[in-house]
Formats: structure tokens, sequence, C-alpha cells
């Protein structure tokens, strides 16, 4: 899935080159795939006479070990996650944005002007935020669904019946939220602890799959899946019995940011095209299409009606908290990787 | 035969003596640049340090190999015993990657054997039939692969539909359905080198043995087979090989509850794991074991040639 549409992005990026009209700039952007509407790259270009070039990936690690293989000072502008963020800060992987160089920074919400993983927003600015939890088929099972126990103690109709998203940062998150434990522990009893449950969870689960996580919902392969708030949007409007749980224990939450990029080729336009998402008319754009919620003010009156009572972007009142993935330092980490790969082996 | 080539290779070498080294530049630049260049990073990679989240220290460090062997336990303290996680990950590839060649030998060989022996007009319209699926991404075929083989997909709904069965099979996310996905991503690399193989193969040998009292089972044993071996042998290194890297087919439709050696890999440079050292020593292991088994395929080819 994702190879496809990394072809079908590129098709449409060089289809975009070919189309720009006067030569004003350029801009080279890597995102990930189908997360921004082709309309808003034409009227970005119409606006300033920049040629947008785009390449996508599908994680934020393949990102990461992408710029790291080489392909830093290709691009202008990224769009990690919040933790990969402060991990690029840390690598040297962001340029900083000097104090008002940003015409429209004032239009970022008080909520998002100060996040913990790029305070100050000193090379980001936000683009959209969701949360990651799970939905489950209501038609396959009645019960209370706002509990971690669906995915890790299912109930014996649910037991393999169940996808996980083939992620190791949102997979640990959620885990460890079910166990009541920090996310960076090195309590050993602890770890053990988490090492053993998710073994014993493995048995209830039928596959880990993030491309189709939506299409195994929407086909009935499986009545339990983790999913993002904005992809579940979509599979609701597929098969209307599927239902996005918000855990009472919590729930991932997380924010995609538009970052500057060391040794960007075109800083100039990666400034210009971060101006551009910063009006609330264009972001709203993105929201629109990808489902997710925004940092920007006066946004509202452009956003489709329907997102503002979006059960997956709306959480009940007595929902958990949400929490974002943390960075977990080299030694605590090489632990989690090692549960994972328990887990996989 | 043997004289006939030598000939038509010194002729060759005289007409372009000179210029031979300078004509085959491009060749060699390419198997060097292409081929032997990034086989030859992966072995300095796998001999250094690992950087934190991707990446390389240059210094040396015998930590990846020491990751693949041995088991330090959860929290990397424990004192050392055999780590069986990798060793198993790489049995089960190869386990995988045998079953899907078996399976691609006892379809392909028959396939391969029919196409040879229809009239020489037709075989060309056979041979294209074959390759016309695999015109279209792998990825696509196998993301369809996993449509056909659900729960409720078409082909259990056409089982339970005849009534052989009253219960949809569950094949999906298991392994059944990976080597069926390898069988079918490889399939042709069976059917055409045995195809070729056949297509040379003398029928009045066939016809002697019949003449000879032979029944068809001796005859397809002794003479047939031992005729077109080096297709089989060809067929089966070009399905067993590219399988035992497949990640693909184990993602989509084996649910990616287990890591296979590609999966692995992989995970090592886009993954959370970022070990870049690690995963280009798991490379070198399965490089090493693939010659290994292409080195025995070749010595026993051989030896077979020198006892006939």
């Amino acid at each position: 899935m994702k190879h496809m549409i990394k072809a079908s992005a590129t098709a449409m990026a060089l289809a975009l080159a070919a189309t720009g009209a006067s030569a004003e700039g350029k801009l080279v952007v890597y995102h990930w795939f189908e997360y921004i509407p082709q309309d808003l790259l034409d009227k970005f270009t119409a606006e300033t006479g920049i040629e947008v070039t785009m390449d996508t990936y599908d994680s934020n690690e393949a990102m990461l070990a992408s710029l790291k293989a080489g392909a830093i000072g290709t691009y202008d502008v990224a769009v990690p996650g919040d933790y990969m963020v402060s991990i690029m800060a840390g690598e040297g992987l962001l340029d900083t944005i000097a104090d008002g160089e940003l015409a429209n920074k004032g239009n970022i919400s008080s909520d998002w002007a100060d996040p913990s993983f790029d305070p100050g927003r000193m090379h980001s600015i936000p683009y959209q935020w969701g949360s990651t939890a799970f939905m489950v088929d209501t038609a396959s099972y009645s019960g209370d669904i706002n509990s971690t126990d669906i995915l890790f103690n299912p109930p014996a109709e649910l037991s393999g019946k169940i996808n996980m998203l083939d992620s190791q940062g949102e997979v640990m998150a959620m885990a460890a939220l079910h166990l009541g434990m920090e996310q960076c522990s090195t309590d050993r009893d602890k770890l053990k602890a988490l090492n053993a449950m998710l073994q014993e969870a493995k048995g209830h689960w039928a596959s880990f799959n993030s491309d189709t996580a939506k299409e195994v919902l929407v086909s009935g392969d499986v009545s339990v899946g983790m999913i993002y708030d904005g992809f579940g949007a979509k599979a609701r409007s597929e098969k209307a019995s599927l239902k996005y749980a918000f855990p009472s224990q919590g729930y991932v939450v997380w924010m995609d940011n538009v970052v500057l990029l060391k040794d960007a080729p075109n800083r100039d336009s990666a400034i210009k095209f971060m101006d551009f998402l910063l009006e609330p008319e264009n972001i709203a754009a993105v929201s629109n299409y990808a489902r997710y919620g925004l940092g920007v003010n006066g946004a509202g009156e452009f956003l489709d009606p329907e997102l503002a009572t979006l059960p997956e972007s709306n959480p009940p009142a007595e929902a958990g908290a949400g929490v974002f993935i943390e960075v977990c330092d080299e030694a605590t980490q090489a632990v989690y990787d090692k549960i994972w790969t328990n887990l996989k082996k | 035969m043997a004289g006939g080539a030598a000939s038509g290779g010194s002729a060759t070498t005289d007409t372009y003596k000179d210029a031979r080294g300078w004509l085959l530049m491009p060749a060699w630049s390419v198997l060097l640049v292409l081929s032997l260049a990034p086989v030859f990073m992966m072995l300095v990679y796998s001999f250094l340090t690992k950087e934190f989240r991707g990446g390389v220290i240059w210094e040396f460090s015998l930590a990846a190999y020491d990751q693949f062997f041995f088991d330090r336990g959860l929290f990397g303290d424990d004192p050392p015993v055999i780590e069986w996680t990798y060793l198993t990950i790489f049995w089960r590839s190869i386990w995988q990657a045998g079953a899907a060649t078996i399976l691609s030998l006892l379809i392909g060989f028959p396939t391969a054997y029919y196409i040879a022996t229809r009239p020489e007009n037709v075989r060309p319209v056979w041979l294209f039939l074959i390759t016309i699926p695999y015109w279209v991404n792998l990825l696509i075929r196998t993301v369809s692969m996993k449509f056909l083989l659900r729960d409720q997909g078409p082909l259990n709904d056409l089982l339970m539909s005849t009534g052989l069965i009253s219960e949809p099979i569950h094949i999906i996310n298991t392994n059944l359905a990976v080597q069926l996905g390898l069988f079918y991503s490889y399939l042709p690399f069976m059917v055409l080198p045995i195809y070729a193989a056949v297509e040379r193969y003398n029928f009045a040998l066939s016809e002697a043995a019949a003449d000879l009292y032979a029944n068809k089972w001796v005859t397809l044993r002794r003479v047939l087979l031992p005729a077109v071996k080096p297709g089989v042998v060809a067929g089966c290194i070009l399905v067993f090989v590219p399988s035992l890297g497949a990640f693909l087919a184990p993602d989509l439709l084996g649910g990616a509850k287990n890591f296979m050696i590609g999966s692995l890999i992989e995970e090592q440079f886009k993954g959370n794991a970022g070990n870049w050292p690690f995963g280009a020593a798991a490379s070198m292991v399965l490089l090493t074991m693939v010659l290994i088994i292409l080195l025995i395929c070749a010595r026993q080819q051989s030896k077979a040639g020198k006892e006939v």
C-alpha cells in the first residue's frame, strides 16, 4: 500500500513540477503520503510562483533514516511527529526560525505555541494533530469498548480478531497506559511485567499492520484495530458499526509539525510555505481533507462543520488523558527495543 | 559441442583481441558500482559501532555480531547464552522459502513440461500467459492475494458454495498464506528455466526408454529428470533466494506477527530500532548462508557432470 501511494505521490509531484507557472523559486517538501490536498499545493504555486516538489515517507523513523543517510540538504521542510521533532532537534537536523521571520507566527493557538517537544516553536509550526487509539466493530461486540483491556486482555469473542499498528512507539505507549506505568521506565520489575503482558496479549492478536489498518476493519477481517482518529472517521463512513474508543486508562495524542530542515536549499521558499500553512483558510483545507485537528486560531469558519462533531475527535468526559509518545534515553530505549523484538520474534 | 563453443570463443577473441578490456569496462563498472560496492559497504558497516537512532560511528566493533549470536537478557547484563531469537527467525525464513520452493516445483514442473511439449508456434502464447500477471506490481498482487484469501473472501465463498467446506478455512495471517504468497510471487522463475531445459530435451530418449520397457515413472525419474536437472536447480535457486529475503508477503499475508529475515533487517534501518550495524550484520549472515547453499548446489552439479 505505502509503495503504491508513494508512486502516485511521486507522479503527482512530477506533474506539479511540470505545470509550475513562472520559476520564481523552488520548494522541496518531504511529507507523509496522502496528507496534503493537491489543490492546496496548486494554490501555493499560484500565489507565490514557487514550484513544489514532494517526496513522501510512511513513518517518522523512515524519514529520519533517509535524512541521516544523506538526504539532508535535499529537502527544505519535513513533517515529523511530536517526539520526532525533539529527536531531530537533538540530532542537529533542524534549522532555527529567527524571531519575526514568520509573519503569521501569531496565528498559532496558545495550546500549541510552546509545546514540550519544541519549546518556543524554534524549529516548527503546527500541522495537524489527533489521537491514536483503536476501533471496535460494535456489530460483533456489544460490551464497553473504552478500556485498553480490549487490546491487551480482550474478552473471548474478540480474541484472535485484533489488528495492532506495526509501530513500536504507539504499541508501547498504549501498553504503558494499560499497565499504568511511565513510558520510559527504568524499573526492572515493571519492564519485566510489560514484557510478560505483551507476550500474553500477542496470543490474542491476528496481525500487525499499519498500511491497511483501515481496510482490515472495514472488510471485517478483524473486529478490533488500532487506528488514528482521522483514519477512523474514514473507516466509519465506510462501515457504520465501527466505533472509535477513548480508553479510560488514556490514549496517545500526536501532533505533526512542519519543520525547517538544516541546510535547506530553498530556505526563503520554506519560510513562505510555513507562513502559507499558518493562514487559517489554508490549514483548514488540510483538516477538511485529512480529518484531523489544527493548531491555528481563526480557522473555525473555514472548517467542514462535520469536523466539530466527529465522534473520533471529541473525547467523552470520562475518557482518560491523552499523552504524547515520550523520547527515552539510549540505555532505556535499548530495553524497549529488546521487548519489541521479543514480541515479534 | 564443447569444441564448437571453444572455437567460436577463440574467433571472438581474435576479432576483438585489442579492445576486449575496453569493451568489458561498462559491464565491469556496473557490476562493481551497483553490485559489489553496496555489499562491501554492508560488510564494513556490520563491523562499526552503532549510533543511537540510526547511523554509524566509525569505530571498529563486534557488537552487531555479538547481538546476533549471544543473549544477555532483557537488560543486557546477564551472562551471555546462545541467542536463539535471530537463529529462529532465520530458520523460519528458510523453512518458509523452502516450502514455497517445493510448492513452486510441484506446480511449475508440470506447467513447464506442458508448455514445452506444445507445438512450436503456440509455446510463445503460453509463455506470454505465464508472464502477464507479472506486469502488475508485486505489492498490488500481494494485497490482492490478501483479499482473495480472507475468511469472507472469494476463495472461501467458492469452496463454501460448492459444499466442500461448511466453515471458512482460516488462511490469512498464517504460515500457509505466506507460502502461498511467495509461491505465487516467484512461480515464473521456476517455470521459465525448467521450460528452457525441457525444450532442449530430446524426446527420442523417452521413446527409447519406453522401447526398453521402462514405465512412465521410471522414464521420468531416470531419463527426463537427470536431463533437465540444471533447469530444475536453477529454478529452485531463483525461487528460494528471493523468498528468503522477502518481506512483502510475510508482512501483508502473514500478519507480521513474526519477523522474517527481510522484515528483521528492514526494522533495523526503517523501524524504531535504528541499529544499522546490526541490520548489516544480519544481512551478512544471510549472504553467507545463501553463498553456502549456492556453493553446495554448484559442487553437486559439477559432481553429477563428472559422473555422466
